[in-house]
């Protein structure tokens, strides 16, 4: 039980669109879609692979006009999606991918057609992605089936049948939704079980007056609050509906980023801005993630291995957060106090962050075991600006090497003003020790944790250097 | 991407015949649709309870004391089992007798079933199973292999089998290389959970419908649990959402704990893990140390080898002796060995029973094999292609036999055609030349290429289950009802033997209706597993098929006074003596003419005898050969690495569906590249798996699989065996394919250094152990 009487257990009503048809549901506001679907609607189509959404066997289409107004379809893992993120959404399953009278839908033709399903267990969940892609015009499947393990195929024929697909016109029952949808909306009304604010105005005097609430943004992490460790949270806020907290803007010499953006937006932003950064994004989490994990809940986690800090405090980012009324701001870095530990008073929420319009200068690391869709074990994000031959001025951050994403201070200086040379990295490479001790888990030893750091800068130098031959792994072709 | 030679899925007009041809997987289109069935979509009656256990939370230990009220009073809950609690026995082992369902007071591993809650949600169960009140006397856990050495800890005793005198070759010898591997395990990672259920029948009958490759063995356990005989309980399984070895035994404790929950309530009762239960209480593949020493002469011929493999096989025998003989029955993998040693320890451990998973210790024994090619071509400064080539066994055509560490001779090699094959159209050769051209020129990245053989052994070692049931019905309206014994956890065997019964009526595919595997239609099958699906139980389906259909000629030639040599079953008609007749019009005269329309198949692999004590003898009846090149690249900062581009060529003799053959190469190299790279199993100093939801233990993803992957089937394959139509089992073979891969990032790492030292990679070659292999090479400590 919450401060204020509401408990995730009480019951709330939702109303959206069901493979075309509409639903007003009755349900806890922490029913995930994915037992909704499965165990009150009986559409068992939708798989729980893992109930964590790291599988994409739930992957499901969420559309709903964006920002300027045009329908934006999402892929995303119905597993942890609470059934108020989807208040005044439309909702195609995979048993919505088919037309209404039975008419596959082309990558549901070249899926059979290539021989893509094996055990069959995966692929309502490919299906659905693949749709999604293809009803956005969207033709890098690498990345967009990156988020759908398949244990079976070896994912061959599927990147086939994607290919395949990718020409078929969009079929007419895949954009039907739009005509149908109305935005019934929070409006800043308490439903009963939790808050769906209107505006960043509603959710910050909410939040003030319920200091012990879990603010929802994409439940990316939240949900496993609730799948995995069978938490009861509440009250909630399902920040979602605060529109005016999703932007990204460039103002007075600043990038501005709303803390409801999610990681697709601020991807898409990236790839023109700072790619190495749009690169990082789109190896750390899956298309299904993006689309629902904001950059709010990526900083307000205070996860030691989010890989979203290190390049945004590389980018010289301040961070902004609201008490009611009260704004306040700090470099993102000061944020993170300690592992778990962050400078953000309750009731106090982030609103959002900006950093310097720059010449791009960022150069991300990501390492982990697998490329795609892995948490790093090391991530480090390097912003140098060297003049002539000399590092005039150098932040550097890294997550996975302390209890916090930090910056490196003591290799920060080591560089700063000091010639662009290889006894400068070697210097630098023997600063690290002094700002990080990093510890052993399932990911890396300490060990290889600080030597992979000190490579990082072996690399960041190379890069700037001739004939040092290829530096870049991902970038080696056959 | 180039795209791979594959067959197209269309048929040549007019050929309705369903053989040999590249058909689509019959579930394909309740697969895309989602209304494919698994267990849980299965729609239950009103007032079915749900399960989940109660977990140990110590690797091992006694349980002082267990409050259970907690749980009892929870929401939701309707009954909580103990080991007390069971009707009859308490096991839910394959074989030894040494599982409990419900943990008898002894705590043997973190993650072991201590209680059953039983509820009436998912949610309710999982949420109340964590409530319980336990006090352990704890004990210190034998977690890793050489604490379990130290402990004298063995599931049972230590084999060794030898031809001729290893020892003595291996002193003899110009060369010598000895050295270690440390090979990690691999978590099925099937996306289906385990998931049971179980429907109680009048007369405390039992009808379990179950995620499982060995229904039989289901319906053994249930019964033995409620104390029935076999009879009164009926298993049925449509079909997996994969399995590749972790069904073959792990499904035991759900369906049991379904069968006795609904003895106790009279209601239905259904099971799932979530993820991570389902990762931390089940098996996976065995880790296993190899040591090795061979001698051999400056060509590189092999003249002695011994091996010493450890596997770990967690804390219950579960089918770790069959593994761990098969690890020593691929110990040769294609090479021709004068003198062999091969000595085989199991290790009892306090972790997860290690169980079956597709190879079946067969690719740690090869691996460790190939590891011995790989360091002798590195001692001799030589491509260990050439190695390779220089040891195997002979060709089928050859006059002299090879002959195996176990005494059975090699008749059907035909490995050297199919590395000759795809050494030139891989461009080996070429690249290999073009590769080391470009590792001068990059400092920080380095490129390896690796052609590896397979040559994998078919048929049960325990002789016995290489035999098969099928029932085959034909209605009145000419409809044939296919059942046979195998499941279908999605490599195809349900469509490959359907496509072997059309043939034999002359019909279409379409004409041959697939049913879920029963247990009370065909009895006392093996599990499905050993890649002997389609080779049983197509020749039980054929059996049953040529049965009705030698009634139907005999009733035909008499009833049209002809020949039974001039009645034909073909392209959907049946042609007698000159006339034509639609099959449905035979059958409607063949029933009012009172033929059986009915028939059971039978089958039983001919030819083997094995001794596995004394590892002498013919266990397989024949082998599959296949080879695969990879290409990988590595960064020397950070060990991270990829793999560039793969070929694979493998001999599946003459497919019976090619597109599934395919399916089942391009998918078992890249779990096999999976197991040898990212997949990583980690347990904490206190037997805690830290690996157990995909978070954090990565299977490849889509980005992962090689940027060309050209995969093609063996045009010249036939079995020689008297296999069904001439075709090869295909399911684990492709799987060691994937080792190429490994011994590509080992050339990597070899590039690394000035050629006087062996990398000495260890798998899981993740990016972690690929650098410390680099600086080893750079550092002169290899």
């Amino acid at each position: 039980m919450g401060a204020t009487g509401i408990a995730a257990d009480d019951i709330m009503g939702i109303r959206f669109l069901l493979n075309g048809k509409p639903r007003d549901v009755v349900t806890s506001p922490t029913t995930t879609l994915l037992d909704w679907l499965r165990e009150e609607a009986g559409l068992c189509g939708t798989k729980e692979g893992c109930n964590e959404g790291d599988c994409g066997a739930c992957t499901i289409m969420v559309s709903r006009p964006g920002p300027d107004g045009r329908m934006e379809h999402r892929a995303l893992n119905a597993c942890i999606l609470f059934m108020p993120q989807l208040q005044g959404a439309a909702v195609r399953t995979v048993e919505g991918i088919a037309g209404p009278d039975g008419t596959l839908h082309p990558v549901q033709e070249a899926m059979i057609a290539h021989h893509a399903s094996q055990c069959g267990f995966c692929t309502p969940g490919f299906v659905v992605s693949m749709a999604v892609a293809h009803a956005n015009g969207v033709r890098a499947d690498d990345d967009t089936l990156a988020g759908n393990l398949c244990r079976c195929t070896g994912y061959a024929p599927i990147i086939r049948a994607a290919e395949a697909a990718a020409g078929a016109p969009v079929p007419e029952w895949m954009t039907v939704d739009a005509g149908a949808l109305t935005t019934p909306g929070g409006g800043g009304k308490p439903v009963a079980g939790a808050f769906l604010p209107g505006s960043e105005d509603e959710l910050a005097a909410w939040y003030a007056g319920n200091p012990g609430a879990t603010l929802v943004a994409g439940a990316t992490d939240v949900g496993l609050w609730v799948t995995k460790q069978l938490r009861r949270i509440g009250p909630l806020a399902f920040v979602a509906g605060a529109a005016d907290m999703r932007y990204i803007r460039i103002e007075g010499g600043e990038v501005h980023v709303g803390a409801a953006s999610t990681l697709s937006d601020l991807h898409a932003f990236m790839a023109g801005q700072h790619p190495d950064f749009a690169e990082l994004i789109r190896r750390y989490g899956s298309v299904q993630v993006r689309n629902a994990a904001t950059i709010g809940g990526n900083i307000a986690n205070g996860s030691p291995i989010g890989d979203g800090p290190p390049a945004l405090i590389a980018l010289g980012a301040t961070l902004h957060l609201r008490h009611g009324d009260r704004r306040r701001s700090l470099p993102l870095e000061d944020f993170f106090l300690d592992y778990g530990v962050q400078d953000r008073a309750p009731g106090e929420l982030v609103t959002g962050l900006s950093f310097p319009l720059q010449p791009d200068r960022l150069r991300c690391y990501k390492l982990s075991k697998r490329f795609d869709q892995d948490i790093s074990a090391v991530c480090g994000a390097f912003n140098l600006e060297i003049e002539g031959d000399e590092v005039t001025e150098a932040r550097i951050a890294f997550g996975g090497m302390a209890a916090t994403p930090r910056r490196a201070v003591a290799t920060e200086a080591a560089l700063r003003g000091a010639p662009w040379s290889d006894e400068t990295i070697r210097r630098a490479q023997a600063a690290l020790e002094e700002d990080f001790a990093p510890i052993s888990d399932m990911r890396a030893s300490a060990a290889y944790r600080r030597e992979a750091a000190r490579g990082m800068l072996t690399r960041l130098y190379a890069e700037t250097r001739l004939g040092t031959g290829f530096t870049r792994i991902l970038e080696v072709q056959p | 991407m180039n795209a791979p030679e594959r067959p197209a899925s269309a048929r040549p007009a007019g050929d309705t015949r369903p053989l040999h041809k590249a058909l689509p997987h019959d579930a394909a289109p309740l697969h895309v649709t989602g209304a494919a069935r698994y267990v849980d979509d299965i729609p239950t009656p009103a007032g079915t309870l749900h399960l989940a256990f109660g977990l140990s939370t110590i690797a091992r230990g006694d349980i002082a004391r267990m409050d259970l009220a907690p749980v009892l009073s929870a929401p939701g809950v309707v009954d909580v089992l103990t080991a007390l609690d069971l009707p009859a026995a308490n096991d839910v082992s394959p074989a030894a007798h040494d599982e409990p369902l419900l943990s008898d007071g002894r705590v043997h591993y973190h993650g072991q079933a201590l209680f059953l809650v039983i509820a009436d949600s998912h949610l309710a169960a999982r949420r109340a199973a964590r409530l319980a009140g336990i006090a352990y006397d704890e004990a210190p856990p034998v977690l890793t292999i050489d604490e379990a050495l130290a402990a004298g800890a063995f599931i049972e005793e230590p084999r060794e089998w030898t031809k001729g005198d290893a020892d003595d070759a291996i002193a003899a010898a110009p060369r010598r290389v000895q050295g270690r591997i440390e090979i990690g395990g691999q978590e099925h990672f099937y996306l289906e959970g385990q998931a049971a259920l179980a429907l109680p029948q009048e007369g405390g009958d039992m009808h379990v419908i179950s995620s499982t490759q060995h229904p039989t063995e289901i319906q053994h356990k249930v019964a033995e649990a409620l104390g029935l005989p076999m009879a009164a309980v009926r298993v049925e399984v449509r079909r997996m959402g994969g399995g590749f070895g972790g069904k073959e035994s792990q499904g035991n404790a759900l369906a049991v704990a379904c069968a006795v929950a609904a003895r106790a309530t009279g209601r239905p009762c259904k099971m799932r893990y979530d993820r991570d239960d389902d990762m931390v209480i089940t098996g996976k593949r065995h880790d296993f140390r190899i040591d090795y020493r061979a001698g051999f002469d400056a060509e590189g011929r092999i003249l002695g080898v011994i091996f010493e493999q450890f596997a770990r096989c967690g804390w219950s025998q579960d089918l770790s002796p069959a593994i761990a003989d098969r690890a020593m029955l691929h110990a040769d993998n294609a090479y021709d060995l004068p003198a062999a040693r091969i000595v085989s320890h199991r290790l009892r451990t306090n972790t997860a029973s290690a169980t079956a998973f597709r190879g079946f210790g067969g690719p740690q024994g090869i691996l460790g094999m190939e590891r011995v090619i790989d360091h002798i071509a590195a001692d001799l400064g030589r491509d260990p292609l050439k190695v390779r080539q220089r040891n195997y066994y002979p060709n089928h055509t050859a006059p002299r036999r090879g002959l195996t560490p176990y005494h059975m001779e090699v008749q059907d090699s035909v490995i050297d055609e199919i590395t000759e094959e795809l050494a030139e159209s891989a461009r080996y050769a070429e690249r290999r030349a073009a590769i080391a051209a470009w590792n001068a020129q990059n400092p920080i990245l380095k490129r390896g290429i690796a052609l590896t053989p397979v040559k994998f052994g078919i048929s049960f070692t325990l002789s016995h289950l290489n035999q098969a049931g099928a029932l085959v019905h034909v209605y009145q309206d000419g409809s044939i009802h296919l059942n046979h014994g195998g499941t279908e956890m999605g490599q195809g065997l349900f469509l490959k033997v359907a496509q072997v019964a059309a043939d034999v009526f002359g019909q279409p595919l379409e004409a041959v209706k697939i049913t879920a595997t029963d247990t009370a239609k065909v009895p006392n099958t093996s599990a499905t597993a050993a890649s002997s699906g389609s080779d049983l139980n197509g020749m039980a389906a054929h059996a049953a098929c040529v049965a009705i259909r030698d009634r139907l000629v005999g009733f035909l030639a008499q009833e049209h006074q002809c020949d039974p040599s001039a009645i034909r079953f073909r392209d959907g008609r049946v042609a007698v003596d000159g006339q034509d007749l639609s099959f449905p019009e035979v059958i409607d005269r063949a029933y009012r003419a009172r033929i059986s329309l009915s028939a059971t198949g039978f089958y039983r692999t001919p030819d083997l005898e094995w001794d596995r004590l004394r590892g002498h003898g013919r266990p397989f009846y024949y082998f599959a050969y296949g080879a695969a090149v990879s290409e990988v690249v590595i960064d020397t900062l950070t060990g991270e690495n990829r793999i560039l581009r793969a070929d694979l060529l493998h001999d599946v003799g003459r497919s019976l569906n090619p597109a599934l053959d395919i399916g089942q190469l391009e998918g078992g190299f890249v779990q096999g590249a999976g197991w040898l790279t990212t997949e990583e199993l980690v347990w904490d100093g206190a037997g805690r798996l830290r690996t157990h939801a995909p978070s954090t233990y990565k299977i490849p993803a889509c980005g992962d699989r090689p940027g060309v992957f050209n995969v093609a089937l063996w045009k010249k394959g036939r079995a020689r065996a008297r296999t069904i139509h001439r075709s090869k089992a295909v399911g684990e073979p492709p799987l060691m394919l994937g080792i190429s891969v490994f011994l590509a990032l080992s050339q990597a790492v070899a590039a690394c250094g000035d050629g006087t030292r062996y990398p000495a990679l260890d798998a899981p070659a993740t990016p972690e152990r690929v650098l410390w292999a680099v600086r080893r090479m750079r550092e002169g400590r290899a």
